[in-house]
């Protein structure tokens, strides 16, 4: 039985009374123990579907169940308890600003009904392990964006949750903390055995703490998969967008329409030869190197590279076999207009 | 001038004024603070949207904030006479107090609460709490400086509103300047009690805001 497993959801929203959908037909099964990242650019529905799985946002059709449970079969006093048992945090943290730090770890509790000596120690406890043990008196507004959502993590496994999500948790956060964040995410999970569901639109958060991956378009699922899988070789074109950080809809004007933009993949062992070089020196052609970067995935190194080839489809066909030999993954990039 | 007597009749007047000023702001907020919450919950994007229940009382109020509080005194004789045997004296000037009060401070607390960040609202939600719980644990919580300035002025506007009262006989300062000014053209009688009532509500102004800022965890 999956932990978290999302059937046929659809969801509608109704805007002056037009039907916006926002979600359609998802399908999805996060395993217990999962780091789940969620993918996709502004608008495309993450959100909704991070806001469904505690029913935060009921589906206009479709179910969501939570270790076999359907949510939509609760009576309102069992749906708040299944609730406490799916921690969140967010872009913005959502502390409440007139409590401190200790109050606001201790406020899922106290709304559990738990006695204030038993919450202050598990609340303490927690802020340990976040290492804000010293902030305990502070009040939101004297905290750091990163210190903020260590509390709002806190304040998210009070009531010892199976299940966390989190929305845009490091949006807001600059590169450093988010690392920080994430690592602290990696450790809960390893360490309590909680499923996190992460949701984001940079790749880089997936590619840095994610097993496995979904990537959404426009409210429809488009991908699936290990983040090592949908690393190496996308295949939709959402996809590869948001591994490319290129952008699909540029006008005709502003395409580069010369030559062929192609995306290489290289793993550990393919990483040794100098493959770039060696094309030059065989094929006696430039290549124009538009983009490179390497990434830590899951503990492996992958290397990234967006290459512009010259003109003539025939070397260019050359080219592309010849690193396919190579046993690198290469990848069209369509409309590239970085 | 200031006789024995005037003194006497002075420090009545403060205790009628003062009396009237904060039992009204009280019984003003047992009406206008649950109204206020309802109107802020049952709004289009509150916690339990209720397109009927929201009309109703927004019309209501708004009907009532438009009657000038004079013509509403003379209004509620009746009902004040029913109410509390008598229709002038502090006691009875409390009641249009009140029934002008709780529509304006219903706006007030309405105002604070739709203050509050909806994200927090979400949180508490994603923890599983009930809307009571919300109402009571963070609406309420984390508008309490917004609350308190808006009881701070609706008691400043009650002060103002009771001295007026004393045109009809309605007690406390404002009646006794009445008397004596407009009267009996005793100008400095008068004048002393328009001093005390600017000092009585300096007093309130700053200590509610004293209070408000002091409760404040939202600056450093
Ligand atoms: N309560 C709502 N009422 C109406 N439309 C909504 C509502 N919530 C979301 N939508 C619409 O549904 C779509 C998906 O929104 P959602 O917030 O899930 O996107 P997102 O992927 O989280 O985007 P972002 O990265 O900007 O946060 C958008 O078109 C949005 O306008
Ligand atoms: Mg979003």
């Amino acid at each position: 039985m999956s932990e978290i497993e999302i059937r046929h959801l659809t969801k509608k929203f109704e805007v002056n009374k037009h039907w916006i959908t926002a979600l359609e037909d998802v399908n999805l099964s996060i395993e217990s123990g999962d780091i789940y990242g969620v993918i996709g650019m502004s608008g495309a529905g993450k959100s909704t579907l991070v806001r469904s799985i505690n029913f935060l946002e009921k589906p206009t059709e479709g179910q969501v169940l939570i270790e076999g449970t359907d949510l939509a079969e609760l009576s309102g006093r069992e749906l708040r308890k299944k609730r406490s048992e799916i921690g969140m945090i967010f872009q913005g943290f959502n502390l409440l600003e007139q409590k401190n730090v200790i109050d606001n770890v201790c406020f899922p509790l106290e709304i559990a009904g738990v006695k204030k000596k038993e919450a202050s120690a598990r609340a303490i406890e927690l802020l340990k392990m976040v290492q804000l043990e010293e902030k305990e008196r502070a009040y939101p507004s004297q905290l750091s964006g990163g210190q903020k959502q260590r509390v709002a993590i806190a304040r998210a496994l009070a009531t010892s949750p199976k299940i966390l999500l989190c929305d845009e948790a490091t949006s807001a956060l600059d590169p450093q903390t988010t690392e920080s964040i994430l690592k602290l995410l990696k450790e809960i999970n390893e360490k309590l055995g909680i499923t996190i569901v992460i949701i984001t639109h940079q790749m880089s958060v997936v590619t840095s703490i994610c097993t496995k991956v979904a990537i959404i378009d426009s409210g429809r699922l488009v991908e699936e998969g290990s983040v090592e899988k949908i690393f190496e070789s996308p295949s939709s074109d959402a996809a590869k967008e948001l591994l490319s950080g290129v952008k699909r809809q540029a006008s005709s004007l502003e395409i580069l329409p010369a030559y062929r933009v192609i995306r290489i993949v290289f793993s550990e062992n393919s990483a040794y030869e100098p493959v770039l070089s060696n094309v030059i020196l065989k094929f006696g052609v430039p290549v124009n190197i538009l983009k490179a970067d390497t990434k830590n995935v899951n503990g492996k190194a992958k290397g990234e590279m967006l290459l512009g080839l010259p003109d003539d489809p025939e070397v260019q066909e050359q080219i592309i076999a010849y690193l396919k030999e190579r046993e690198l993954i290469v990848s069209e990039v369509k409309d590239y207009a970085g | 001038m200031l006789d024995e007597k005037v003194i006497l009749m002075l420090l009545e007047g403060i205790r009628d004024t003062l009396y009237m000023t904060l039992f009204s702001t009280f019984a003003g907020y047992v009406l206008g603070l649950p109204l206020g919450i309802i109107l802020n919950v049952t709004r289009a994007d509150g916690l339990k949207p209720n397109r009927v229940i929201y009309r109703i009382l927004d019309i209501t109020c708004n009907i009532v904030r438009s009657i000038p509080f004079l013509i509403l005194l003379i209004l509620l004789i009746p009902f004040t006479r029913a109410l509390v045997g008598q229709s002038y004296g502090s006691t009875a000037t409390i009641v249009p107090l009140v029934i002008c009060a709780a529509p304006y401070i219903a706006r007030v607390v309405e105002s604070s609460l739709n203050e509050v960040d909806a994200g927090v609202i979400e949180a508490a939600k994603s923890m599983g709490a009930s809307d009571f719980q919300i109402i009571r644990k963070v609406l309420l919580v984390e508008a309490k400086t917004s609350l308190l300035t808006g009881m701070t002025i609706t008691t400043g506007l009650l002060l103002g509103y009771s001295a007026m009262s004393g045109t009809v006989g309605g007690g406390g300062l404002g009646d006794i300047a009445v008397r004596y000014g407009y009267y009996r053209w005793q100008t400095d009688i008068m004048i002393v009690t328009v001093i005390l009532l600017i000092l009585i509500f300096q007093i309130i102004q700053n200590v509610g805001m004293k209070i408000a800022n002091l409760l404040d965890h939202r600056k450093r």
